[in-house]
C-alpha cells in the first residue's frame, strides 16, 4: 500500500523482486563469503601452501613409482593412483599425512574471525537488520569456505590424476575413483570439524586474535601433546609385558589405541589410511590366529568403510556438536556494537 | 492515517536485576520525524534493537508497519531500514559492491541493484566514491553510505541511531537536512535516537526524552519549552546603572505588580521570576523610579533550560 508513494526509482525495481525471488538469501550470502575469502591475502597462502606441499609429496611419490609398482610383494601395488597419493621415500610424508596437518589449518584459518571480524567491523548488526534468517548468516560461514575447500581438493587430484595419466599411460580403475573421492569427502568432513570449531571460538570471543590462539591452541593440543600425554598417564599402569597374558596385553594395547581416538587427527588419520591402501584389514593389533590362511589381498572398498565408519562418524559427530552449539551461542544473542 | 506506524506498548527489558527500558509507550505517525533523545546508556538503542526484533522484550510488545517485532521479525526488518550508531562496510569492498550486496538480500539483483545503488550514493552525495573502498571512507561518508544502505530497501520507516555520533557540525547540518528532504520526498517515517537535543530539534517533528530508561516527555519541542514555563513561570533580567538602589527599594517598588513571584538583586542586575510576563510592566515602573535601564534579557525558556531539567536532574540522582 505504502510502494505508490515511492518514485519511479523503486516501481522499477518492486517488479524485479517478484522476478528474483527464486534466488534465496543464503545463496547472496554465499557468494559474498566466498569472493571475499578468495580475495583475502590469507587464502592465498594457505593455497599456496597446500599447492606446495602437494607438489613436493607428489614429486617424491612419482619419482619412486617404479619401485613401488613393481614391488610384487605388496597387494596393493596394482592401485597406481592410490600409490601416488601414499608412497614416500620418508624425505618428506605423503598427502594424506601432510593434510592432517594442513586442513586444520586451513579450517581454522578460514573460520577463527568469521563472526567476530563482522561484529567488530559494525556490519554484523547492519547483516541481521536485514530480512534474512539468523542461521542462513552462520550456514553461509561454514559453507563458503567448505565450498572453496572442496574445490580446491578436488582439482589438485584431478589435476594430479592427469598428470599420472599422461606420464604413465596406465588407466585408472573404478575402485580407486571411488576411493580417492572417499578421501576427498572425508577431507572435507575433517576441514568442516575445524571450521565449525573455529566459528563457534570466533561467536565465543570478541577479539579474533583470541579464538585463532585458541583455536591454534586445541590444534596443537591434540597434534602434539595429547599423544605425550595419553602415553604420560597410561604408561605407569601398564603391567610388565612379561607377566601377562596376550589377551591382557592387546586389551591394554587397544585401549591406548581408543584413547587416542578421542584426538581428530587420529580418527583423519585411521580413515584416510584404510580408504587410501585397500589392504589394510584392521586399525588395531592382529593376531597370528587371525592373520593364518588370510590371503593378502585389496579389500574392496565397501568392506574399507566400514573398518573406518566408527572413525567417520566419530569427526561428523564432533563437527555437529560444534555447529550445533555455535548455533545455540548466535541464534539468541543480542547483537549490539 | 491514524495507525501508527510505530506502536510501543509497555515495552520492557531487564538485563538481570537492571531496567533497561521501563514501560515504553510509544506511537510514532506515518511520515513523521521522531526524535529519541536521551544521555548514553539510558536504553535508546536496546529500544530500537527490540523494535527491529534482534531483542527480545522482557515484556511488552512492539508493533511495527502491522507486525509484531519480536514474532515476526522478518516482516519488519524488509520494511525497516535500520542504521546502528557504530556503522561499518566491509573494507575490502567498494561503496557500490556494499550496496549491491544489501540489495541482493532484499531480492533486488544484478543491474538494477547497481543502477539503484549509483542512484542512491548521488542522493546521499557520494557519488564521486562509488568505485573507492569503503576502508579509505572518512565517518561522514560512512555515515552517509549508511543513509544509502539504509534506502535501498526501499523502507517505509528508517531507524537511526545516533545518525549525528562524530561528524563535524556543518556535515550533522548536511546530513539532517538529507534526512528531512528524504523523509518529505518519500513520505519515510523517520526515528532517529540522539544524545544532541541541539542537533535533533532542527529536523524533528515530535521528540521525546528518554532518561533510565523512561519516557520523561514526548511531543513537539515547541510544547517541551512551553510545558516546563508553565512549570517553573517566566524570568526577566534586568540590568541597571543605579548604585543607590538597595534589594528593598526594588522589592518594594515592583510589588504592586500581580504575577511576580520572586525579586533579587545583586551586582546592578535584577531577576525577576513571574507566573506570567511581566517584563513590559516591570520595565515600566523602574523607567518611573528613575531606573538607567542597560539591558532587559526576557528568557523564553531555550533548549539548554529543556535539556539540563531532564537530563541533568537525572545525572543529580545518580
Amino acid at each position: 500500500m505504502r510502494s505508490n508513494n515511492f518514485i519511479g526509482l523503486f516501481q522499477c525495481t518492486a517488479k524485479s523482486n517478484a522476478e528474483n525471488s527464486f534466488s534465496p538469501p543464503i545463496k547472496v550470502l554465499i557468494k559474498k563469503e566466498v569472493s571475499s575469502h578468495i580475495r583475502s591475502w590469507r587464502f592465498i597462502i594457505l593455497i599456496s601452501l597446500i599447492v606446495l606441499t602437494f607438489g613436493a609429496s607428489l614429486y617424491v611419490s612419482f619419482s619412486g613409482l617404479r619401485d613401488t609398482i613393481n614391488n610384487s610383494q605388496d597387494p596393493d601395488s596394482t592401485f597406481v593412483y592410490l600409490k601416488l597419493l601414499t608412497t614416500s621415500d620418508n624425505t618428506v610424508p605423503p598427502f594424506h599425512v601432510f593434510l592432517n596437518f594442513l586442513a586444520p589449518l586451513l579450517g581454522i584459518a578460514l573460520g577463527f574471525d568469521a563472526i567476530n571480524s563482522e561484529q567488530n567491523g559494525g556490519t554484523l548488526t547492519r547483516l541481521v537488520a536485514q530480512p534474512i534468517y539468523r542461521d542462513n548468516l552462520l550456514l553461509s560461514k561454514f559453507f563458503a569456505p567448505l565450498i572453496i575447500v572442496s574445490v580446491l581438493f578436488t582439482s589438485l587430484i584431478m589435476l594430479m590424476i592427469g598428470a599420472g595419466i599422461i606420464s604413465t599411460g596406465i588407466k585408472i580403475e573404478f575402485q580407486e575413483v571411488v576411493r580417492i573421492i572417499g578421501f576427498i569427502g572425508v577431507s572435507i568432513i575433517y576441514v568442516a570439524f575445524w571450521l565449525s570449531l573455529a566459528i563457534l571460538l570466533s561467536i565465543v570471543f570478541r577479539q579474533g586474535a583470541t579464538s585463532a590462539m585458541t583455536a591454534i591452541g586445541i590444534w596443537l593440543f591434540f597434534t602434539i601433546f595429547f599423544p605425550i600425554v595419553i602415553n604420560f598417564i597410561i604408561r605407569p599402569f601398564i603391567p610388565n609385558p612379561n607377566y601377562i597374558s596376550e589377551q591382557e596385553y592387546l586389551a591394554w594395547h587397544e585401549m591406548i589405541l581408543n584413547l587416542m581416538r578421542l584426538s581428530p587427527s587420529q580418527l583423519y588419520t585411521d580413515a584416510t589410511t584404510s580408504i587410501l591402501m585397500p589392504s589394510i584389514r584392521s586399525l588395531g593389533p592382529v593376531s597370528m590366529e587371525q592373520m593364518i590362511a588370510a590371503i593378502p589381498t585389496p579389500l574392496s572398498f565397501i568392506d574399507s568403510l566400514m573398518i573406518v565408519w566408527p572413525q567417520l562418524t566419530g569427526i561428523t559427530a564432533g563437527m555437529m556438536i560444534c555447529f550445533a552449539l555455535s548455533y545455540l551461542l548466535f541464534m539468541r544473542r543480542e547483537i549490539r556494537c | 492515517m491514524n495507525n501508527p506506524i510505530i506502536d510501543l506498548k509497555d515495552l520492557s527489558k531487564f538485563y538481570g536485576n537492571k531496567k533497561a527500558v521501563d514501560k515504553l509507550n510509544l506511537q510514532i505517525y506515518s511520515g513523521e520525524i521522531f526524535g529519541l533523545l536521551g544521555p548514553n546508556g539510558a536504553g535508546k538503542t536496546t529500544s530500537i534493537l527490540m523494535m527491529l526484533g534482534l531483542t527480545e522484550p522482557t515484556s511488552g510488545s512492539a508493533t511495527v508497519c502491522g507486525h509484531d517485532a519480536t514474532r515476526n521479525p522478518l516482516e519488519v526488518k524488509k520494511v525497516v531500514g535500520y542504521m546502528p550508531d557504530n556503522v561499518g562496510f566491509y573494507p575490502d569492498m567498494t561503496a557500490v559492491e556494499n550496496l549491491c550486496f544489501i540489495a541482493e538480500l532484499n531480492g533486488t539483483f544484478g543491474q538494477q541493484a547497481k543502477t539503484l545503488a549509483y542512484e542512491l550514493l548521488q542522493t546521499v552525495g557520494i557519488a564521486d566514491v562509488a568505485n573507492s573502498k569503503t576502508s579509505t571512507f572518512s565517518r561522514g561518508m560512512k555515515q552517509r553510505l549508511g543513509l544509502a544502505e539504509v534506502l535501498i530497501k526501499k523502507p517505509q520507516v528508517i531507524i537511526l541511531d545516533e545518525p549525528t555520533l562524530g561528524i563535524d557540525p556543518s556535515g550533522v547540518n548536511d546530513f539532517l537536512k538529507l534526512i528531512q528532504k528524504l523523509s518529505k520526498e518519500q513520505n519515510l517515517t523517520v526515528l532517529m535516537s540522539s544524545h544532541h537535543l541541539h542537533q535533533v530539534q532542527r529536523v524533528c517533528d515530535r521528540v521525546g526524552i528518554f532518561v533510565d530508561g523512561k519516557m520523561m516527555v514526548e511531543g513537539p519541542i515547541e510544547s517541551l519549552a512551553q510545558k516546563l514555563q508553565l512549570d517553573r513561570g517566566f524570568k526577566t533580567i534586568i540590568e541597571v546603572n543605579n548604585p543607590e538602589f538597595t534589594t528593598l527599594s526594588v522589592e518594594s517598588s515592583l510589588n504592586t505588580i500581580d504575577g511576580i513571584s520572586t525579586v533579587a538583586f545583586e551586582e546592578n542586575k535584577i531577576s525577576i521570576h513571574s507566573t506570567t510576563d511581566v517584563t513590559a510592566q516591570v520595565v515600566r515602573k523602574l523607567v518611573q523610579s528613575d531606573a538607567n535601564i542597560l539591558s532587559v534579557n526576557r528568557n523564553g525558556y531555550t533548549l539548554d533550560d529543556i535539556y539540563s531539567k531532564y537530563f541533568d536532574n537525572d545525572n543529580l540522582k545518580i
